[in-house]
This record gives C-alpha cells, sequence and structure tokens, in this order.
C-alpha cells in the first residue's frame, strides 16, 4: 500500500517538475514568476490531443508536435510582451501582470475556440499495469516517467556542460555584466523561454494522457509553482526535489487524512516556506528576497 | 425591465468598491496581490453569517465582516509584506487559494461547496449608491492625505521613501488593510444582492479581474478605476452576443497596456471636469484656428 503511494506520487512529481524547472529557467533569468507557464502547457496538451485524435498521428510525432507548437508560443510571448516591457525598464511587476493576462488570454481563446467540454485522448497506449510485488504501475505513467527523467538529464547536461549553459548561467548572474562581456543575452533569454515551452508543453501532454483535456488544465502548474517556490526559485535542482515532495505530500494527504485537504496541505506549505524559509530549500540570491 | 437595470447599477457599484481597493493597493502603493477574492469571501460568509444568526441590520453586517478582513489582513500582512514583490504576490496567491479551500471544508458553517443559502435580500440600489459614495469619498480623501502621499512615495521608490523616514512596511500594511476592508465591503454587498454564495465564486480567475480592471483604468488614478469598472460591467450586458469574448478581450487588453501604455486609460491622472472643459476647449480652439489659417 505504502510503496503504491510512493509510486503515484512520484509519477505526478515528476509531470510537476517538467513545469516547475521552467518556472526556475526564467525566475533566475528575468526575476520573475511567469504566469502564463501552466496555459502554455495547456495549448501543448490540446495540440498534443488533437495531433493524435483528428490527424491520427502516432504519440511520439504528436509529443514532439505539442513540445514545438508550446515552445514557439512561449518564445512568440516572450518577443512580444516581455522583451518590450524590459525594454521600457518597466518595473518587473509588469511583467507579473502581463503575464497574468496572457494566461486569462490564452485560457479564454482556447474556451471560446474550442469550448469547455472535457476531452479525453484516444487510447494511443494499451492501459496496462506492470505489476512489480504488490504495487502496480501503469504503462503511461511509466513511459512519461522514463521520457521526464530523460528529458531532465538533457537538461542538465545543457545547463552544466554546454555553453549555452554558460551563458544562461552567467545571465542570471548579472544580466548587464554578461551582456558586457558580450553575450547575446536577449538571445538567450528567447532560448530560454522556448525550452521552459517545450517542457511545458510535454508536461501538458502528459497531464491530459493521465486526466484529461479542459481549458484549467493550467492550473495544474500552480502545484508546479509551489514546488519550484519550496526549492528555491530559481534553482533547477530545487524545482526537481520540490516537485518530487509535492507530488508524495499530495497522494499522502489524500490517502491518509482526506482528499478535500490536498490543496489546502499544499497551500499551507507554500505560506510556511514563505515564511520560514523565503529562499526555499536551494535558493540563492538571498539580498533580492529578504 | 426596471429591475434589471437596478441590478446591473447595483453590480457596478458593487465593482466599483472592491475594484477601489486594489487601486489603493496596486495603482498607488504597487503592491500585487491575488488574495483580494479571499477577503471579498472572508466578508461574504462573516456578513452572511451576522445576517441569518443574529439578524442585524445590513450596517452591522458590513462593518462585521470588514473588520474580520481587516484584522486576518493585518495578521497576514505582518508576515508577508516583508517579502519582496514577487514573494509577497505568491504569499496572497496561496491566502486567496486557502480561504476558498477552508470555506469548502468548513461545512457545518459555511455549507461547504454547495454554498450558503438565505441570506436576505437587502442589497438595493439605494444602499449600494451610499455605500458607493461613502467609498469614493474615504478613498478620495485618503489618497489625498499624507498617508496616501506616502503610499505614492512606496510605489515610486521604495527605498527612498525608507531613506526619508516612511515607516514603509507600516505602511505597506495599512495598504493591504484598507484594501482588504474594501473587499470584504463588496463581498458583504454582493451575499446580500444574490442571497446565495457560493466558494467558487471567489477564484483567482475573480482576483485576476479585479486586477485586470484596475490596469485598464490606470494604475494610479481612482477615477479611471471606477471609469474601467463601470465600462468592463456594462459592455458585456449591452453586448451580448460578444460577452463570450469578454475574458479573452480582458486579457489581450492587459498584455497591450502593459507594453504599449503602462499608465493604463487614465495614467496618473483623475478625471475632472475643469480639466475635460479645457482639453475639450483646447481641441476646438486648434481646429478654429486652422480653419483661421486656411482663411487667410
Amino acid at each position: 500500500m505504502i510503496w503504491q503511494q510512493i509510486v503515484n506520487g512520484i509519477s505526478v512529481g515528476s509531470i510537476y517538475a517538467l513545469m516547475a524547472t521552467g518556472y526556475a529557467l526564467i525566475y533566475s533569468l528575468l526575476g520573475f514568476s511567469n504566469w502564463a507557464h501552466g496555459d502554455i502547457a495547456m495549448v501543448g496538451a490540446y495540440i498534443g490531443f488533437f495531433s493524435v485524435a483528428t490527424m491520427h498521428l502516432p504519440w511520439w510525432a504528436s509529443l514532439i508536435l505539442a513540445l514545438l507548437g508550446a515552445g514557439l508560443l512561449s518564445l512568440l510571448s516572450e518577443r512580444l510582451a516581455y522583451r518590450r516591457i524590459r525594454q521600457n525598464n518597466s518595473p518587473t511587476m509588469f511583467l507579473m501582470i502581463a503575464a497574468m493576462g496572457l494566461s486569462v488570454a490564452l485560457q479564454n481563446f482556447v474556451l471560446v475556440t474550442v469550448g469547455s467540454k472535457f476531452k479525453t485522448y484516444p487510447q494511443i497506449l494499451a492501459v496496462k499495469a506492470i505489476q512489480i510485488g504488490d504495487t502496480y504501475i501503469g504503462l503511461i505513467d511509466l513511459i512519461s516517467l522514463c521520457i521526464t527523467i530523460v528529458v531532465i538529464g538533457i537538461l542538465f547536461y545543457l545547463i552544466e556542460k554546454t555553453k549555452f549553459g554558460l551563458a544562461v548561467k552567467s545571465a542570471a548572474t548579472n544580466m548587464q555584466v554578461a551582456s558586457l562581456l558580450g553575450i547575446n543575452v536577449d538571445k538567450y533569454i528567447s532560448l530560454v523561454f522556448l525550452l521552459a515551452g517545450s517542457l511545458a508543453g510535454l508536461s501538458g501532454v502528459f497531464l491530459g494522457m493521465k486526466y484529461t483535456v479542459y481549458p484549467q488544465l493550467g492550473n495544474f502548474a500552480l502545484k508546479a509553482f509551489i514546488a519550484s517556490v519550496f526549492g528555491g526559485l530559481g534553482s533547477v535542482p530545487g524545482a526537481i526535489v520540490g516537485a518530487l515532495f509535492i507530488g508524495l505530500m499530495e497522494v499522502f494527504v489524500a490517502g491518509y487524512i482526506s482528499s478535500g485537504l490536498r490543496d489546502f496541505f499544499t497551500f499551507a506549505l507554500l505560506i510556511g516556506v514563505l515564511v520560514i524559509r523565503p529562499t526555499g530549500l536551494f535558493g540563492k540570491d538571498i539580498q533580492d528576497k529578504a | 425591465m426596471a429591475g434589471y437595470y437596478e441590478g446591473l447599477f447595483i453590480l457596478v457599484g458593487i465593482n466599483i468598491i472592491a475594484v477601489i481597493g486594489v487601486s489603493i493597493l496596486t495603482g498607488f502603493t504597487r503592491l500585487f496581490s491575488f488574495g483580494n477574492a479571499g477577503f471579498m469571501a472572508i466578508g461574504a460568509y462573516t456578513g452572511a453569517i451576522i445576517s441569518t444568526k443574529v439578524h442585524a441590520p445590513l450596517v452591522v453586517s458590513i462593518i462585521g465582516g470588514m473588520i474580520i478582513a481587516g484584522f486576518i489582513a493585518f495578521l497576514l500582512g505582518k508576515i508577508t509584506l516583508g517579502l519582496k514583490g514577487d514573494y509577497f504576490l505568491i504569499a496572497t496567491l496561496g491566502f486567496g487559494e486557502s480561504v476558498r479551500v477552508i470555506i469548502e471544508n468548513l461545512q457545518k458553517i459555511t455549507g461547504g461547496a454547495r454554498g450558503y443559502t438565505g441570506i436576505p435580500m437587502k442589497t438595493d440600489l439605494l444602499v449600494v449608491l451610499i455605500s458607493v459614495v461613502i467609498a469614493i469619498f474615504i478613498a478620495w480623501n485618503l489618497l489625498h492625505s499624507k498617508i496616501g502621499r506616502n503610499f505614492q512615495a512606496i510605489r515610486e521608490q521604495e527605498v527612498a521613501a525608507d531613506a526619508i523616514g516612511i515607516d514603509t512596511a507600516k505602511y505597506k500594511n495599512i495598504a493591504f488593510i484598507i484594501s482588504a476592508m474594501y473587499a470584504a465591503w463588496a463581498g458583504v454587498l454582493w451575499a446580500h444582492f444574490y442571497s446565495l454564495i457560493v466558494p467558487s465564486m471567489f477564484n483567482l480567475g475573480k482576483s485576476s479581474e479585479l486586477t485586470i480592471t484596475v490596469v485598464i483604468g490606470g494604475l494610479g488614478s481612482l477615477t479611471g478605476s471606477i471609469i474601467a469598472t463601470t465600462i468592463l460591467t456594462l459592455l458585456p450586458e449591452l453586448a451580448r452576443a460578444a460577452a463570450e469574448y469578454r475574458m479573452l478581450a480582458y486579457g489581450v487588453a492587459v498584455v497591450l497596456i502593459i507594453t504599449l501604455r503602462p499608465s493604463g486609460l487614465m495614467g496618473y491622472r483623475e478625471f475632472s471636469l475643469k480639466g475635460t472643459i479645457a482639453w475639450v476647449k483646447a481641441l476646438f480652439s486648434k481646429k478654429t484656428s486652422k480653419i483661421r489659417k486656411e482663411d487667410a
């Protein structure tokens, strides 16, 4: 029983982790929380849904399509809105307001074009469960977990081992100095948005397969966001640990205390972290947040 | 159809009171909060319970709701206002959502997710009219007093405000408490207008809607916020066919305004009759001078 809960928790947590890393990447560069991130994931889920259900593409092709679509949307939002706000030298609050507006716009765009009906992914993978001892792992969960691990591995490789990662890290430390040293900061910000959006798109498809697709799917991102706060805003490893923790906590609260109080515990965790240790588990850059 | 238009005006009035609270907080003190719907909920439920259990007059419900919301805002502000921008926003977001979840789970007191019914419908046009006038009067005088100027100093440059001796922590908390009390005021009127309240009325969407209205009206303009509330409440009612696209248009409008004209509809300026007349005169004199030139 307890192992079953742990397996379930990790499977939810890994999806949160895909989104939470996106929050962390963008926060580390621009110092704001991209509220539209969850809605970009939702658009990714719809792209995946339509390419499977109406275009009858194989599941891996629709996964790539969703990944690209969400990534491009995220890139577009940076190019059209956030970049201009940065160039205006507006306060960071304006970035957050723009993101909120974008989130409302995306959600309602889908609502008026596709409709509010819940859509279920067609059975692209057999609903099978693999039995290990007395715990069961769904095939979809297993595949999404494997893909998530591979993707996060690639992400770490990109950040730690490549020129791209070095540039992003230096821009995150000090954007002005980085651009003085000849790093094209705008280009790397765009790339980070593309990367974060793709990860969100991927997580959106997994969420859609696991549950259903609907315009408010982006609200799941709230949990991912709390995970990234818990792990320390701007820290990618922190976001992953936070996401797994929240996934496990939710499953255990729902299983042993009350499923109605599940969200309450998550929000209480958020406020608790903010009050006791606002920098989160792995947070850096304390002066800004004290 | 007198009832329909009366209802429409009551709705505008209630929204104005809630938006004034957000305007003071976001427009004048530059604190971005997602928790105002939570304070509306606290006001609505407190007011409803006072009205149905004690059978007190509406004024008592309003004051009771405002005091409770103000007290909770005071405590929450004490803990969270030390946090900078993003973190404060996140904390209010967590607060707003927790309020909703707590109300849903306190079945015995609040009726849970199915809602609280049987609230006397005491909110009529007269009550709302008086409330709006008092609300605007208090807000206007507050913003033109020392407290209001301190808010604006914090908005422009918090460090500088601190340096010239403004107790920024205290004034930020005052702004937060006032905005919570306005939200609660609107909440109580809301409860006594619909007679039924459901926790999902006071979700994240409601909080965003309030902030959106303030952004469209102009961050830093009380009259702008009031005009924007009136337009945004009436527009979907007058153009029923377009009502579906309402939130989509709001979202797009906010993104456009914040990127292209961050000062919003009115900017830092307030609407005044004198200023408008002067503006119209200037417009006409330009035209007449042009005509004169053409004549010559």
